[in-house]
């Protein structure tokens, strides 16, 4: 009871595991490519938590600094993630993962 | 019981917020506080809108209602409230739901940080800003869930529209706001600040209202932010997106009785949290009209003196228009209650004459005042500009005030480390 | 301030999180996933308030719950067909993706088990007032290349992002 009670990082990283989790079920199992991109999303927001968690345990502000960055990345890949949907959503009509095979051989 | 009361007093003497000192009791007292103020803002707003704007097209407004319309804002809000609640047979009943949830949460969530006076605000963060400027951030996505909810095309566009004009000046907000964070930094100990009382107080360790620092750079900053905030709360004139000519009511077409009576608050509760930014970063927040310049004892009396002749004045404007009434038998209960509004008023000021009660209230009542100011500005806005075409509120967004606030935040680091090298080496 | 109640909002924050993450991945309408995403991410701010991180707390805020997800919602607005609604939502690898999914929890849990004995048990108490000051010195000082790298990435995705959408190059 004591150790669910406290509250220590490893509370924090389990959360952030889960997440991740969450987010790489999402990314592989469905099928619309927006949802994809926003389970995407839910895996860098679980990296930024485990940053942020092991920087208020070692002190310092090394990890906040890095999950700044991490959500500066993210903005500017969801940014070009959707262009390249909608480039492709003018040419095909759908947001069918599975339908972006133009390549296959 | 003893250790409730104890409890109460134990901050009474305090110098920090009631967040800051962990107070719950008094934090409660004045989300209370500032909530039920925040209502009755937006009701004399209300009034204040009709009555100004109709004076200015040289016509009387809302006459009939009270004594010179002044029940009116109650005869709106009873209908309003006794309206049919109608949601478009397609919409997306959770979507429309939420949508007049998240914009009335964003308002209102701002004002947990704005302060009233030194230690006058529900909690004070050391990210004061940065939360006001992301929450209210935050009623964009209301705007883009109502027009997507109603599932038909006039609020599409309109939600579109506005959306993308509020991320737009969002943009511009956010410079203007680092240029006078900028100068928070000026101050003997070298660190800047976020944190909204701290910010007044650096205006106040640094002898001067950032609108005036550097001049013309404080003014241009300031003039950035005030264009920034009209576009960002789709005021005129910006309204584009919820003009009646243009497109119906834009993202509020579709919303009818209480839930559009929620997206009037929240509008108008934002215009007050974007002045009450401006005010508190570049006007001086709650100080008074030359705190370092005029100190001394007669200055502070006579500046303590001020908030009761305000309230006089207005109960003299009010019993001016009692005599001036028709004496005709019906207006006779209009006339009593003007009378009596006007003594309502003239025993406020009375009271604001009692030292004890004077010396707590000059901070809010300066920052009130400020507040209020902005406010006609908002309505004289209304009143005496075109309205912008939609593409030319993009360009000057993007083109004039973004390239205008990079500007004046080069210029004022540039000059505020010239300062620091040349003046206090 | 001294913290109050820790448990109680850490297990109410990070059951709000997992529910709304659970909502985000099982939504047939991706209009309710972004609005499932937004809770998250806004549960994720106040998570990094009680980690003593104000500045990247508002941040989050401002860019992800504020920019990021407006953006999702346009782009959703722009493409959604209703068809896509009513068609089987799971993709065709579906199988390989639940068991690859369940190895990388069970590594997930393998290693926490294992290296639960290395955590230091004690949090070092980190003052709070200076946070925005701290993260300042460290982002315009040692990680300076990485902030202008940084801003040269966003420009590069926007000039991508605007030359994608265009209509004709």
């Amino acid at each position: 009871m004591e150790s669910v009670l406290h509250i220590t990082t490893l509370h924090y990283l389990v959360l952030g595991a889960a997440l991740f989790l969450l987010g790489v079920i999402g990314v592989l199992t469905r099928r619309n490519v927006v949802i994809v991109l926003m389970s995407i999303e839910l895996i860098l927001n679980a990296v930024n938590l485990n940053l942020v968690a092991f920087s208020r345990l070692w002190g310092g502000v090394h990890g906040q600094v890095f999950a700044i960055f991490v959500i500066t990345d993210a903005a500017a890949e969801a940014a070009v993630g959707l262009g390249i949907l909608i480039a492709f959503f003018r040419n095909k009509e759908t947001v069918n993962i599975d339908e972006v095979n133009l390549l296959k051989w | 019981m003893g250790a409730i009361i104890q409890y109460v007093q134990s901050y009474l003497s305090s110098d920090k917020t009631p967040g800051a000192a962990g107070n719950m009791f008094w934090a409660l007292v004045y989300i209370m506080l500032v909530f039920g103020g925040l209502s009755v803002a937006v009701i004399a707003m209300n009034w204040l809108e009709r009555k100004i704007l109709a004076h200015m097209q040289v016509r009387l407004g809302p006459m009939r209602v009270g004594p010179h319309g002044l029940l009116q804002p109650i005869a709106d809000a009873i209908k309003l409230l006794l309206k049919e609640d109608i949601m478009p047979a397609e919409a997306d009943g959770f979507v429309f739901w939420m949508a007049p949830l998240i914009v009335v949460l964003a308002a209102f969530t701002v004002f947990v940080v704005v302060p009233f006076g030194t230690t006058h605000a529900i909690t004070d963060m050391n990210i004061g800003i940065l939360f006001m400027l992301g929450v209210s951030s935050l009623s964009v996505l209301g705007i883009v869930m109502a027009g997507w909810a109603s599932n038909s095309h006039y609020p599409l566009m309109g939600a579109l529209r506005s959306s993308a004009q509020m991320v737009s000046y969002e943009v511009a907000m956010g410079l203007a706001v680092v240029s006078a964070i900028l100068m928070t930094s000026l101050n003997a100990t070298g660190t800047g600040t976020l944190s909204m009382i701290g910010i007044v107080q650096a205006q106040q360790a640094q002898h001067e209202w950032f609108i005036f620092k550097f001049f013309p750079l404080g003014l241009i900053a300031f003039f950035i932010f005030a264009v920034a905030m009209v576009a960002e709360t789709n005021r005129a004139p910006f309204d584009l997106a919820e003009a009646e000519s243009e497109l119906t009511a834009g993202f509020h077409t579709e919303y009818s009785g209480f839930r559009w009576s929620l997206f009037f608050l929240a509008e108008y509760s934002a215009m007050i949290a974007v002045s009450s930014i401006a005010v508190t970063l570049w006007l001086g927040g709650w100080l008074r009209p030359f705190p370092n310049m005029l100190n001394g004892n007669p200055w502070d009396q006579i500046f303590s003196f001020v908030p009761g002749v305000t309230f006089l004045f207005f109960a003299a404007i009010c019993f001016y228009n009692t005599v001036r009434m028709p004496k005709h038998p019906l207006f006779r209960i209009q006339t009593i209650g003007l009378a009596g509004f006007g003594a309502v008023l003239g025993l406020i000021g009375v009271i604001l004459f009692v030292p004890a009660v004077s010396t707590r209230i000059q901070d809010i009542f300066w920052f009130s005042a400020k507040v209020a100011g902005f406010m006609y500005l908002y309505i004289w806005y209304r009143g005496t500009f075109p309205r912008y075409r939609f593409d030319q509120l993009m360009q000057m967004g993007w083109k004039v005030l973004l390239p205008l606030g990079l500007g004046v935040l080069i210029l004022t680091a540039s000059v505020a480390l010239l300062q620091q090298k040349l003046w206090h080496p | 301030m001294a913290p109050v109640a820790t448990p109680f909002f850490f297990y109410l924050l990070a059951g709000i999180m997992l529910i709304g993450g659970i909502l985000v991945i099982t939504r047939k309408n991706p209009v309710h996933s972004a609005l499932a995403l937004i809770v998250t991410l806004l549960s994720q701010a106040s998570i990094y308030l009680m980690l003593y991180a104000p500045f990247v707390a508002g941040v989050q805020i401002i860019l992800y719950a504020g920019g990021i997800m407006v953006l999702f919602l346009f782009v959703i607005m722009l493409v959604s067909i209703e068809r896509s609604m009513k068609e089987r939502q799971l993709n065709s690898q579906w199988v390989a993706g639940i068991i690859a999914a369940t190895a990388l929890g069970g590594l997930f849990i393998a290693v926490y088990m294992k290296g639960t004995s290395i955590l230091p048990d004690h949090a070092l108490s980190v003052v709070e007032d200076n946070n925005t000051q701290e993260v300042a010195k460290l982002l315009y000082g040692q990680y300076m290349f990485a902030f202008e790298i940084a801003s040269l990435l966003l420009l590069v995705a926007i000039i991508g992002a605007v030359v994608m959408a265009k209509k004709r190059i």
